[in-house]
């Protein structure tokens, strides 16, 4: 029980911010019209892509020697940079139609 | 100093971020949101990669590497993909961001010093990112290839329902018996991998048929939520909130979709449509009336009002501009034609509304299920290309049916329906719709994009 507490007191910025953002994206797509919900869904999949940052990171504490590790991470990047890109790509692809037909 | 700057850009990318995904929920601004989405994403990358670190050896080289090459690949996906073809596409990068979660945090696991206490809260974030992330992964691989067509719905598991339960008590009891450990013992980590691994396969092989979409969304955010538990192993502010939202806004869009077919999330995720199996209409001999394409055109000429009822059927048949000719012609003899569109039509929702734009039919043209509905009654004839179950009337009087309760297009209401199918087989949910046989309508057998261009040609002659 002490550890919970304590864990809690010692991350307690972070659970602000864990709970403040559960809300924010509960509001962000509370008002989403019916059509837009693929590209937002697939805009929101490339931003999930933000797991790169952590391969980034685990890479750059590696040591050189460690090939091992160095594959799996470069492995990590590149899958999802796919996803990022992939993800924005599309998703501007999607939206270029909706742009089209206004003018 | 210089490291309060750089926890200072983070903060500018989650607001890049969060002003992205705000806009992409208005058409008009949709496509800068995703830029600046994309920029916050981008900004992102460039701070990690330069970002001053204690012990760096930054390894340049594997980093500029894995982003040229999964940045290609995913460019040229993107870029080749068929409109059609894009819930498979999003499925699937889905699915590699969940993969990276799962190698990250199999690494971390593998890294860790010697000595380190397992009953912590750092092992259970990092076994709660090897988790979901896994499921995310091969979940997701397995809903891409039901919509590619290499999977089928037929492969049904014995008793889904209990060999979904025994897996995840096995993941929370192999979690905890890793943590219970006096110190790592890896092969127990790469044990626990496979079991959630398998997991997220016997999760989504027993959902199929209308649900496909809900569960994406639900993968997708599952994602999201694996990128916040890797965020929470580095605290790195930028994954931990960007995994939250996705993980936060993902879910509900999932409620949203279930509400749109009066299901619960539960009933999605335990039951699943193929696991019903058919109830009803089957047995009896019951006629079906065919079409001709002359007949039909002609009554299209003289009608006042048409609904056009779009399915799954018209993204496969590329028909959207065929689709979009034959309304063009019609609107110049006279008739009022528009299009109604169920949530839940295609395999995505609001894929018919991105097929539709793609073929430039205007906006105003797309009436939403109330909507639809409400003009149903004064609508001469309504065609259905392609769909099967989104106008099935056994979903509002046929209690057994797995469909009940999703709200319908009401197509019977309309004078006269004309059905455009390939064949008699039964829609994605794997039922038979009564529609068919009903005294309104007419089916037109063959592919949508013959079809249709065959009315339009016979409605430019007549």
């Amino acid at each position: 029980m002490n550890d919970i507490m304590q864990f809690i007191i010692d991350n307690i910025e972070m659970l602000y911010i864990l709970v403040f953002a559960i809300f924010l994206g509960m509001e962000i797509i509370g008002k989403v019209p019916t059509v837009l919900h693929t590209p937002l869904m697939s805009g929101a999949n490339a931003i999930s892509g933000v797991v790169v940052i952590g391969a980034i990171i685990l890479i750059r504490n590696t040591d050189p020697g460690n090939y091992m590790i160095l594959i799996i991470g470069m492995l990590g990047i590149a899958l999802a940079t796919i996803n990022v890109i992939g993800g924005f790509a599309v998703t501007d692809r999607m939206l270029q139609m909706f742009k089209k037909k206004k003018k | 100093m210089e490291n309060q700057i750089i926890d200072f850009l983070y903060l500018v990318c989650i607001v890049l971020f969060i002003i992205g995904l705000k806009r992409l929920s208005h058409p008009d601004s949709a496509k800068k949101g995703n830029l600046i989405a994309a920029l916050g994403m981008g900004l992102a990358i460039v701070i990690t990669i330069f970002y001053p670190m204690e012990n760096e050896s930054n390894n340049y080289g594997w980093i500029v590497g894995g982003l040229i090459l999964g940045g290609s690949i995913g460019w040229v996906a993107a870029k080749r993909i068929k409109m059609t073809a894009m819930p498979e596409m999003v499925s699937l990068f889905n699915g590699l961001g969940g993969a990276c979660s799962m190698l990250i945090a199999t690494v971390e696991f593998y890294n860790l010093p010697e000595g380190v206490a397992m009953m912590s809260a750092e092992v259970l974030t990092i076994i709660f990112a090897l988790f979901v992330g896994s499921i995310a992964f091969t979940g997701s691989i397995v809903a891409w290839g039901k919509l590619e067509g290499f999977l089928r719905d037929n492969l049904v598991l014995p008793a889904p329902q209990i060999i979904n339960l025994v897996m995840l008590i096995a993941a929370i009891g192999m979690s905890g018996y890793i943590m219970s450990q006096p110190e790592l013992n890896f092969t127990l980590v790469l044990i626990l991998l496979g079991i959630s691994l398998i997991y997220g396969v016997t999760f989504v092989t027993p959902i199929g048929g209308g649900d496909m979409p809900v569960v994406i969304s639900l993968l997708n955010s599952f994602t999201g939520i694996a990128a916040a538990g890797a965020g929470l192993i580095y605290g790195n502010q930028v994954m931990i909130v960007g995994g939250i939202i996705v993980g936060s806004a993902g879910t509900i869009l999932t409620v949203l979709m279930c509400k749109a077919m009066n299901r619960s999330l539960f009933n999605v995720v335990i039951g699943g449509f193929s696991a019903s199996g058919t109830s009803s209409g089957s047995g009896s001999e019951e006629i079906v009336k065919e079409a001709s394409h002359s007949d039909t055109a002609i009554q299209l000429k003289y009608s006042k009002k048409v609904l056009i009822v779009p399915g799954y059927g018209l993204a496969v048949a590329q028909a959207q501009h065929v689709c979009h000719d034959l309304e063009r012609t019609l609107e110049n003899e006279g008739v009022d034609v528009k299009y109604a569109i169920h949530p839940v039509a295609g395999r995505m929702p609001g894929h018919m509304n991105v097929l539709l734009a793609e073929a430039d039919v205007p906006y105003p043209k797309l009436l939403e299920l109330e909507e639809a509905n409400e003009q149903m009654s004064a609508t001469d004839m309504v065609l259905v290309i392609g769909a099967n179950d989104v106008v099935n009337p056994s979903a509002k009087d046929d209690k057994g049916s797995p469909i009940y309760g999703m709200p319908i297009l009401d197509v019977e209401k309309a004078s006269t329906v004309i059905v455009l199918k390939r064949s008699m087989r039964p829609g994605y949910a794997g039922i038979q719709n009564p529609l068919f046989f009903g005294d309104k309508t007419k089916m037109l057998f063959g592919d949508a994009k013959d079809s249709l261009s065959k009315l339009k040609a016979e409605v430019a002659n007549a």
